[in-house]
């Protein structure tokens, strides 16, 4: 690995918090289980994370003590849940810096949470009974004709085809920053890409195929010098960095707990309060009302405008209990653990004959997320003869063709790891393509 | 290893050194097939004169299971009339389906049984099967229709 000497009055890397990766491991069941009779190496968090004990727990406590439905009923039980779900709410936003727990908006996942905002330009745009608190629809929220939108070729296609679908429904114009060779955002035409016409940049924090985490304070400037709105898409950053929302300056942001030692069903819309007020509502039903006569319906402030029908709360109880696992390792120290073992690996991966990486190749600006071709292997089968030795990477287009495309590959193998991932699992990744070799060679 | 049931020698055989890979001329008919979750591909020609396939050729890019499937069942399908070929498909699509359960007729299928092992990897039967759908779309748009229910006649069928 490489060390470069620090000049002494700079923070040291002794200054680093950092934790015992063993004792983690031990919190995480899946992680004893074998796979192909080999001890399971599992590099793909990036797809889902393993979740630890103290989560499991509270789930099947949520569920063995305090089940009752949210936010309508008088009795005990109910008013335990309540205060569970809410209090779920409040570690979140706490988590992330948000100004009040009134922004983090409980959704299905990301996927979901970004489609939120999507329908809300959607609804602002045609009218109606859509609008916020029923008054005139928000301006920033109305799109059409010669307006655009801007995301990036390196999106995940939850944040790409929701506004493809606006585009085509509003007749405005889908517009994106392109990727230089070396995986990271082309930004050189900024200026001209976000312009008077945007409404809306939405991007990628932290890529899932590249690794890339994408440095925002350009673009949000140029987002603010224009009126337009933020969004970042921060599946792969919350559960990897410290993620400050007052400290990005976005507009809203997006993740989902189960990338995140949370459950699966969980997902997170933080918007500005102030945004989020002026918003039409997204699903309509129970708990998103104010008061609902025959003859038309007004709207909760949100976010319950937001949160319609009996809400994913164990899950979101079992998110919260995510939040204070991960906050109780430190999200900085997980960063570094994380950094560490990229710089590991991609030092380890060089190695490797006929293997070429997509993405960074320094561990600076990126995470714990490693894209490659080996070459005149198809992804499919190193995927398979690794998951022979009992390493689980995935392998695909990993819901990011665009990129793929970019780099001229069908497909790629990708590796990622996580607080619970050791210097060792990655040599079991690197014997494992050793194996490929020799099988493909 | 497990896995060695997957990747049988004749499967990585026909990977590195396929039969018949490339897109000939005259055709009658031709047909492209993705695999969207894993964006393997297949162009298959056939050329069908009074019932026979005179050739069938073929290009794409994708995984070594469905690359040597497609070389495969250029060696098996050249050659035959569209009875057998019916006869043949249907078998290798029943031995794709049976989760490894099916014991294959080797006379029939000649190298096509080393997919036997395939069939117990349920993520990789469609990779298998992708040149064979082709095939049977581009038959189709050939006029020939190639049956899928045509097991029963399998004992009629000569090996090539
Ligand atoms: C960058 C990014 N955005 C969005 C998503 C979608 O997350 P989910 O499937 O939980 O909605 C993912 C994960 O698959 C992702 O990595």
């Amino acid at each position: 690995m490489t060390t470069i000497a620090i000049p002494s009055g700079m923070p040291q890397y002794e200054d680093v918090p950092r934790y015992d990766v063993q004792a983690v491991r031990a919190d995480f069941p899946m992680l004893e289980r074998e796979v192909n009779g080999h001890p399971m190496v599992y590099l793909d968090s990036a797809n889902t994370s393993q979740k630890p004990r103290q989560v499991l727990d509270v789930l099947r406590e949520h569920y063995e003590r305090h089940n009752g439905n949210v936010a309508r009923s008088v009795h005990t039980v109910g008013t335990e849940a309540t205060e569970a779900y809410e209090g779920a709410r409040a570690k979140v936003a706490t988590f992330i810096n948000a100004p009040s727990p009134d922004e983090v908006v409980f959704t299905k996942n990301s996927t979901e949470a970004i489609n939120l905002v999507a329908y809300a330009f959607l609804s602002a745009s045609v009218g109606g009974a859509a609008s916020a608190g029923r008054g005139a629809p928000d301006e920033r929220f109305r799109i059409g004709p010669g307006d655009e939108i801007v995301i990036s070729e390196m999106e995940h296609h939850s944040n790409i085809v929701p506004w493809q679908l606006l585009c085509e429904r509003t007749g405005a114009t889908l517009r994106w920053f392109g990727i230089t060779d070396g995986g990271r955002l082309d930004e050189s035409n900024l200026e001209e890409l976000v312009n008077e016409r945007t409404k809306l940049v939405s991007l990628v924090h932290m890529s899932n195929i590249l690794g890339t985490v994408n440095a925002t304070a350009r673009i949000t400037e140029r987002v603010r010098q224009v009126g337009a709105l933020l969004l970042l898409d921060c599946s792969q950053s919350v559960p990897h960095l410290p993620v400050d929302v007052v400290d990005l300056d976005a507009d809203f942001i997006a993740f989902t707990g189960h990338k995140m030692c949370g459950p699966t069903g969980i997902g997170v819309l933080w918007g500005r309060s102030e945004l989020l007020a002026a918003m039409p509502p997204f699903l309509g039903g129970g708990s998103m009302i104010e008061t609902v006569a025959m003859t038309g319906s007004t709207f909760a402030p949100p976010p319950a405008r937001f949160e319609a029908g009996t809400p994913p709360i164990a899950e979101a109880v079992a998110l919260g209990a995510a939040v204070d696992y991960l906050s109780g390792i430190g999200m900085r120290a997980i960063q570094w653990h994380e950094k560490e073992l990229t710089a590991y690996a991609l030092d380890a991966l060089e190695t490797v004959p006929g293997l070429r990486i997509f993405g960074p190749r320094v561990p600076v600006g990126r995470g714990g997320t490693i894209s490659f071709a080996m070459e005149g292997v198809h992804p499919h089968d190193v995927g398979q003869i690794l998951d022979a030795q009992g390493v689980e990477v995935r392998v695909g287009h990993h819901c990011a063709r665009p990129v793929c495309v970019r780099f001229g590959v069908p497909a790629t193998t990708r590796a990622s790891f996580y607080l619970y991932t050791t210097t060792s699992e990655v040599d079991a990744l690197v014997r494992g393509l050793e194996q490929v070799r020799k099988v493909f060679g | 290893m497990q896995v060695d049931q997957l990747y049988q020698e004749i499967i990585l055989d026909h990977y590195k050194h396929p039969h018949g890979r490339g897109l000939r001329e005259p055709y009658t008919a031709e047909a492209h097939h993705v695999n969207p979750t894993c964006g393997d591909e297949v162009t298959i020609r056939v050329d069908l004169e009074a019932g026979v396939l005179r050739d069938v050729s073929y290009d794409g890019m994708g995984c070594s299971i469905s690359q040597a499937s497609a070389s495969v069942l250029h060696e098996l399908l050249t050659g035959r009339d569209t009875d057998e070929i019916s006869v043949v498909h249907a078998a290798f699509v029943e031995l794709m389906s049976g989760r490894g359960q099916v014991t294959p007729d080797e006379e029939l299928l000649g190298d096509a049984v080393a997919f036997a092992g395939v069939a117990r990897y349920p993520a990789r039967v469609k990779c298998a099967l992708l040149p064979w759908m082709a095939f049977k779309d581009a038959a189709a748009r050939a006029g020939v229709v190639v049956e899928a229910n045509s097991g029963t006649e399998r004992s009629e069928v000569k090996t090539a």
